[in-house]
């Protein structure tokens, strides 16, 4: 366990680590990874019960975590070099031929922690309701936590997946929302409207958690760990937690336009420059 | 070779696949089964019956049918998701790329009433492509038996196999002509008669036919290896490469497209190792329509006549 400050502190590296790695691949999808950095530190160090230096893929005894948004690998990739599930220097590789730190995750490549293909959208939650599903019946009673973008919504198999996990009564499962209203071509709102989340989830037999700062490490603390305390009761839990794509960096900042683009050699010394080298850079 | 004008046992296959799945069950506490609310059309009502707790009623939802497949794999459980073929391959192509075949996940997808034998519903319901859509990925086992039997072993062996298969087999009644304690033997061709003229290859319910050909064949004098491909892939290359060796001329036939399907496969395997003239007995470019499976057989080419008929054609370019 970390205290709020060291988390706070992986954070900072971890910014470091998401400008960085883009920068140097001249690809990847820095905004995102920003906008979810502080659940993503605080879910792997402080949540989840999962020992990354015995990493197997079955997951029996321990939390299982899916990041359906499969794209923010950068983020993913950062805080579970931070964590221990691999050596941090291999961030280096990230999307080069030959790498284990493949564009979107994958098992084909042998990376600790990562359990199952993402990418094309819509389908962490089905697999995570799976996992959670088969930990039922082996008496597991640990949990399964899922990520996911609020443009991912737009699948129609998150409703299939919503309504099947409601209906089931799957209460060993967590799936976060990372609420920033932007997708590749401009705000949820415009490109879709994802209308009253909290009505539709609520409707479909989910109990609501909401963290109305995403970017705030107690409040996401505070959220998760309520969502967990929430578990065990019949319904499966959904964390509605607001975010700013590409937090940490001003001009990366309230902006889709660093969704899948990585900043220039220029920009990522600006970012740099706002982003305090807390760890030591890989 | 069996005597194709005895009287022998009508089974559906997808009952082959029903009692098969209990049996994989009986052998293995880990084979779960789910299904996207088509249990008793698909068979897996005995498994249901006999292991509540391991069976997942998913609703009219296949993609999601599939992801949980997938995760539930993770576990050590060893999923079967039955549907109807077109809706478990063609509908959730990307959902069986992504979680299963790219991810390597060992789950079994059960496609039942595949290609036009499905009958009366239609185009919609009669896929013709699943065979080369599924064919078409890395990690996928492609399974295609040829009676309510060997569906009954097939399904026994897939669980047994550690890793992604698509097996698809039929909804109506078909003769039953294989021997239940033969064993499944993933990847190796059976062959049902040895000639010395023509090889015909078939694989599904075309398997019959090729026999019938092949016994009326033997009245004109022309001696036929009939050779089983239940596993598409891998493809048992060895023996199509042997045989057409021998006789110098192939038909294959099957109850799938023209495209992907075994011919290709066969035609391929040929080209690069065996250049040998042949034709195919499939389903043309087009989708299929209503009509009882027997007529459809007929009416799109798909009958022992067809593939007499090819073997005329592909005797006079030897």
């Amino acid at each position: 366990m970390k205290t709020l400050i060291e988390l706070q502190d992986i954070a900072k590296q971890v910014r470091r680590d998401i400008v960085r790695m883009t920068n140097k691949a001249k690809s990847g999808h820095p905004g995102g990874s920003l906008g979810c950095t502080e659940f993503m530190t605080a879910l792997h160090f402080n949540i989840m019960n999962a020992d990354p230096a015995h990493f197997t893929m079955e997951g029996r005894g321990e939390d299982m975590f899916f990041m359906s948004n499969g794209h923010i690998t950068p983020v993913l990739y950062s805080v579970m070099s931070r964590r221990g599930y691999f050596p941090v220097d291999e961030l280096n590789t990230f999307r080069f031929l030959g790498t284990r730190l493949q564009g979107h995750p994958s098992t084909a490549h042998n990376l600790p922690g990562i359990r199952m293909a993402s990418g094309s959208l819509g389908q962490g939650l089905s697999v995570a309701i799976g996992a959670a599903v088969a930990k039922k019946m082996d008496g597991d009673k640990n949990l399964v936590f899922t990520l996911h973008g609020d443009g991912e919504l737009q699948e129609g198999q998150i409703w299939e997946a919503v309504m099947f996990a409601g209906s089931k009564g799957v209460d060993n499962l967590i799936s976060t929302i990372d609420y920033n209203r932007q997708q590749i071509d401009g705000t949820t709102d415009h490109v879709m409207s994802l209308g009253n989340l909290q009505a539709k989830w609520e409707a479909f037999g989910w109990q609501v958690v909401n963290i109305a700062d995403g970017n705030d490490m107690q409040q996401v603390l505070d959220g998760l760990g309520s969502a967990r305390s929430l578990t065990g009761k019949g319904k499966p839990i959904c964390v509605i937690m607001k975010t700013e794509m590409g937090y940490g960096v001003d001009f990366m900042q309230g902006t889709n336009k660093y969704h899948g683009t990585p900043p220039s050699d220029e920009e990522l010394a600006k970012a740099l420059a706002q982003l305090p080298e807390t760890l030591g850079d890989y | 070779m069996i005597n194709t004008s005895e009287n022998i046992a009508m089974k559906d296959l997808r009952s082959g696949f029903g009692e098969g799945l209990v049996a994989a069950g009986r052998k293995n506490p880990n084979v779960v089964a789910l299904t996207a609310d088509v249990t008793g059309s698909v068979k897996m009502d005995g498994f249901a019956k006999a292991f509540p707790e391991r069976f997942v009623q998913c609703g009219i939802a296949e993609a999601n049918m599939t992801g949980i497949a997938a995760g539930m794999s993770l576990n050590g459980k060893t999923p079967f998701i039955g549907g109807f073929a077109e809706f478990v391959t063609g509908r959730i192509y990307d959902q069986i790329r992504q979680v299963v075949a790219y991810s390597n996940k060992n789950v079994k997808i059960c496609g039942s009433h595949a290609g036009i034998t499905l009958g009366e519903d239609g185009a919609t319901h009669q896929t013709m492509e699943d065979i080369g859509l599924m064919k078409a990925l890395p990690n996928m086992t492609v399974l295609v038996p040829c009676d309510a039997n060997q569906t009954h072993n097939a399904t026994i062996a897939a669980a047994e196999h550690n890793g992604p298969v698509y097996l698809r087999f039929g909804r109506p009644k078909m003769p039953n002509f294989t021997d239940i304690n033969e064993p499944f033997i993933i990847g190796k061709a059976q062959i049902l008669n040895q000639g010395s003229d023509v090889s015909i290859i078939a694989t599904g319910h075309l398997v019959w036919e090729a026999l019938v050909a092949a016994q009326a064949l033997e009245k004109e004098g022309i001696r036929a290896d009939v050779i089983n491909i239940h596993t598409i892939k891998p493809l048992d290359c060895e023996t199509i490469i042997a045989s057409a060796h021998k006789t110098g001329a192939v038909v294959t036939a099957e109850e799938h497209s023209l495209i992907n399907g075994l011919g290709d496969s066969v035609a391929h395997v040929l080209a690069l190792n065996c250049p040998t003239p042949m034709r195919m007995v499939a389903m043309e470019d087009r989708f299929g329509e209503s009509g009882t499976p027997m007529q459809l057989m007929e009416h799109f080419g798909l009958k022992s006549k067809n593939i007499i008929g090819q073997v005329h054609n592909v005797l006079k370019m030897k």
